[in-house]
């Protein structure tokens, strides 16, 4: 492998019928849906925080981040908890299950999306044989937590 | 103990004697003349000086050696503490302050000294070389009890005890084996029980070519000295014998033979010879057990839980029994946590000396209750906003010393800086005797701001018309100085202080003066709360912002301006529904007759909240929501419950 290859693990995650990647040294763990606990006043798309083993973790649901419709949480739904330096928060999306090795030259074009805001929470375009996924840029998209708290 | 340990210990005590050098340095310029406040700086300046030199921090080192001369001439009347020399002198504290906080934030502690050294070098009237020789003929130890303890004892059974200067030659080979031998010839006939540097240091081969040993032995001295200096490669041997006196408070302390020249020097550490049963505990492992202790305040809640479920007679005494343990260990903790204010404080006279010489203002800063103890989360949060009420009571309260000639005060402005504990809270007060705040202009500015309408402008009284000067986007002086006008604004040191569950208020007499009050909780960690049900969801409400709970009726509730008030004991108070407050979804099938409420206070202000239900008061840990939700509106963390739930804890003072 050399250096200009580069691999990187990314967990592929699914909303809607697109799909998207997590760099695995992002992610915590993948939990299962639980019960929230509601923020008052915050805006829509933080649900809550939840109290993962004694840690409190604030919750975005991702579709609605990225604006896609609503539709109820399945069997299949998937907190993915993110640890950013030392920093929780999670994601909810509609499934979890794939873990990937992405090579340098697998990364084919910048993000394309319907608004500026959106363009900042995706990264890369990545190209794998037949499949087309989205990297997610986790800090743009913790990050908006602050502001939509307040 | 490893560099890095060192390096901390370092870096702490060098604050400390930073600290204790610009305390003194203040005292001494309102009284030049006191020598024990002189002997304090020299202290402070010559123990740093040795670390960093043992350290090998260069510059810190020069800027100290060069700090020590001038107060040496200083101490020896043939210098006098007047303006220029206090300035230059603060200076070289500065410098030597920026040097450590370099070493601090990892760097190497190296900084262009030659200005400074410069400076230090004109106050100072005696060549280089003769300070040089003065201070090697001094042998410097710090006793603490144990030491003096086995120093009493050994003369009492006719012992004698001698400290021993030992130079090796410059060029000496296997430091560390000379250094074994001396020890070997010195324990002959007695004991080493001392050395600096430490045995360890030295074994490590960890010092230069000196250290000083004491010894208790029945050998005399010139036999010691001939004994010593018969070893190869040891350049000087200088013994002197350690005297015992008793003082009157029954503490042993120890003093050297007063050799002439030594006497001077070592005087000041007499001084010190009162110390402390105190240990250094890294802060990091007082966090950690903080956070182990909120664990088991967690799982203590869940047991009460169980045993009040299952109600065996046994498992409730243990578990009150564990409370009450519990208990006791919560408060030893969060003792452990607490750190005087001192801490904060101490940085001030040094800033308002400095800010009211740039301002042309005659200033003097009081200090009371610098002792007063705070846990250290909040006082490493109080620091920056305190530094603002201060600076804004220079700016904008003292007047220039003609107008206040002209208004008949004293020329020189007094700023007092309080801090006293009451009950559960910390009060931090800030008052000078200035000029007060201008209603007038700060209802203008109110108006302009639309933080209230015209109309209603007459009717506010002095005081609220005084906390507008809290709003965003507030400076009612027209002029930017240097001080001011950066574009933080009161309102962030509101912020600040709420953040911390704090209430601050301004009090002000036009012409006479103003008062910042703060109120601190006094710690943030682990709270006593009211738990509340709303709808699906618990809140927890600080018990120190409760008045009581009470219920009323529905039809008691009245309008005023729109808005429902009661009549709460003569009160009127407005009536909040905290599920309207928190947009909690609830469905009611009929309307309440009775309401649960909870009234709240703020300073004087109190207001009753609506509430579903009662669950009872609870010692919670207080958790934040996480680095990304940060600044959620009236809610300060949340807390794991007994039972795996969780509670938002509110932020009653913002509601109000």
């Amino acid at each position: 492998m050399t250096e200009e290859n580069a691999v990187k693990k990314v967990i592929i995650f699914r909303l809607e019928a697109e799909e998207y990647g997590v760099e695995v040294n992002h992610v915590q763990s993948i939990e299962r849906m639980q019960n929230f606990i509601r923020i008052p006043n915050a805006e829509k798309s933080i649900r809550g925080v939840i109290n993962l083993r004694g840690v409190i973790i604030p919750i975005i649901d991702l579709r609605k981040r990225l604006s896609y419709e609503e539709v109820p949480y399945t069997e299949e739904t998937r907190i993915l908890i993110l640890a950013l330096e030392g920093n929780h928060a999670g994601l909810i999306v509609d499934a979890a299950n794939d873990v990937m090795d992405v090579f340098e030259s697998e990364v084919v074009a910048p993000p394309q999306a319907a608004s500026k805001e959106e363009q900042m929470y995706l990264k890369n375009v990545i190209k794998k044989e037949s499949r087309i996924f989205t990297l997610l840029n986790v800090h743009a998209v913790a990050e908006s937590l602050e502001t939509a708290s307040v | 103990m490893s560099h890095t340990e060192y390096l901390d210990m370092f870096i702490e005590e060098s604050q400390e004697h930073i600290q204790a050098i610009n305390v003194h340095l203040l005292e001494l310029e309102k009284q030049p003349e006191d020598e024990t406040i002189i002997g304090e700086i020299f202290r402070s300046a010559h123990t740093m000086k040795g670390m960093a030199g043992t350290m090998g921090y260069e510059d810190l080192t020069n800027v100290t050696h060069a700090l020590e001369n001038v107060l040496d001439q200083m101490r020896e009347k043939t210098k006098l503490a007047d303006t220029e020399t206090m300035d230059v002198l603060l200076e070289a504290a500065d410098v030597a302050e920026e040097i450590v906080e370099d070493i601090a934030s990892g760097g190497e502690g190296k900084k262009d000294i030659q200005a400074i050294t410069a400076k230090l070098l004109g106050q100072s009237t005696r060549p280089e070389a003769e300070q040089e020789t003065k201070e090697k003929t001094s042998i410097n130890m710090d006793w603490n009890e144990y030491d003096r303890a086995v120093i009493a004892q050994s003369v009492e059974s006719g012992m004698q005890a001698y400290a021993v200067q030992v130079t090796l030659e410059e060029n000496a080979m296997l430091k560390a084996a000379r250094a074994y031998m001396v020890f070997e010839a010195l324990e002959a006939d007695g004991h080493v029980i001392k050395s600096v540097p430490e045995a360890s240091d030295i074994e490590a081969e960890r010092f230069n070519n000196e250290f000083t040993a004491a010894v208790v032995t029945t050998a005399a001295k010139e036999e010691l000295i001939n004994r010593v200096a018969s070893i190869s490669e040891i350049e000087t041997v200088v013994a002197e014998v350690i005297e015992i006196t008793t003082t009157t408070d029954n503490q042993e302390s120890l003093e050297k033979a007063p050799s002439p020249d030594a006497k001077e020097v070592s005087s000041p550490d007499r001084k010190r010879t009162e110390t402390n049963k105190t240990i250094r505990v890294n802060i990091d492992r007082l966090d950690k057990l903080m956070n182990l202790f909120e664990e088991l305040v967690i799982d203590r809640g869940r047991l009460e839980r169980i045993s009040g479920e299952i109600r065996s007679s046994e498992l409730t005494e243990t578990v009150e029994r564990m409370s009450r343990t519990t208990g006791s260990l919560q408060e030893i903790i969060l003792h452990m946590r607490m750190v005087p204010v001192d801490q904060v404080f101490s940085r001030f006279p040094k800033m308002v000396r400095s800010l009211s010489r740039d301002l042309g203002k005659k200033i003097g800063l009081e200090v009371i209750g610098a002792e007063t103890e705070l846990d250290r989360s909040i006082i490493d949060e109080i620091g920056d906003p305190l530094v603002h009420l201060i600076r804004n009571s220079i700016d904008h309260g003292i007047e220039m010393p003609e107008k206040r000639k002209r208004d008949g005060k004293p020329e020189e402005g007094h700023v007092e800086l309080r801090a006293y504990h009451s009950g559960n809270h910390v009060y931090i007060e800030i008052e000078d005797d200035g000029g007060g705040i201008d209603r007038e202009r700060v209802l203008k500015k109110a108006v302009e701001n639309e933080v209230i309408a015209a109309e209603d402008a007459d009717t506010l009284t002095d005081y609220d018309v005084h906390q507008f000067i809290f709003s965003a986007g507030f400076s009612t002086v027209d002029e930017v100085t240097d001080l001011s006008g950066r574009g933080v604004g009161l309102d962030v040191v509101k912020n600040t202080f709420e953040s911390l569950g704090g209430v601050i208020s301004v009090h002000s007499e036009k012409g006479r003066g103003t008062r910042f009050s703060i109120q601190l909780p006094l710690t943030l960690s682990i709270i006593d709360v009211m738990l509340v049900d709303v709808g699906e969801d618990h809140y927890g409400l600080p018990l120190t912002s409760i008045v009581e709970t009470a219920s009323i009726k529905s039809s008691s509730i009245f309008y005023v301006h729109k808005r429902k008030m009661i009549d709460f004991r003569g009160n009127i108070i407005p009536v909040m529904f905290l599920e309207d407050v928190f947009e909690v979804p609830v469905e009611r099938e009929w309307d309440r007759e009775n309401y649960s409420v909870v009234v709240v206070h703020k300073g004087e202000k109190m207001a009753a909240l609506v509430v579903d239900s009662f669950i009872g008061q609870q010692d919670v840990v207080l958790k934040s929501l996480g680095h990304y939700l940060r600044d959620v509106r009236a809610i300060s963390g949340a807390t794991i419950l007994g039972d795996g739930n969780v509670a938002l804890i509110v932020e009653t003072n913002a509601l109000l």
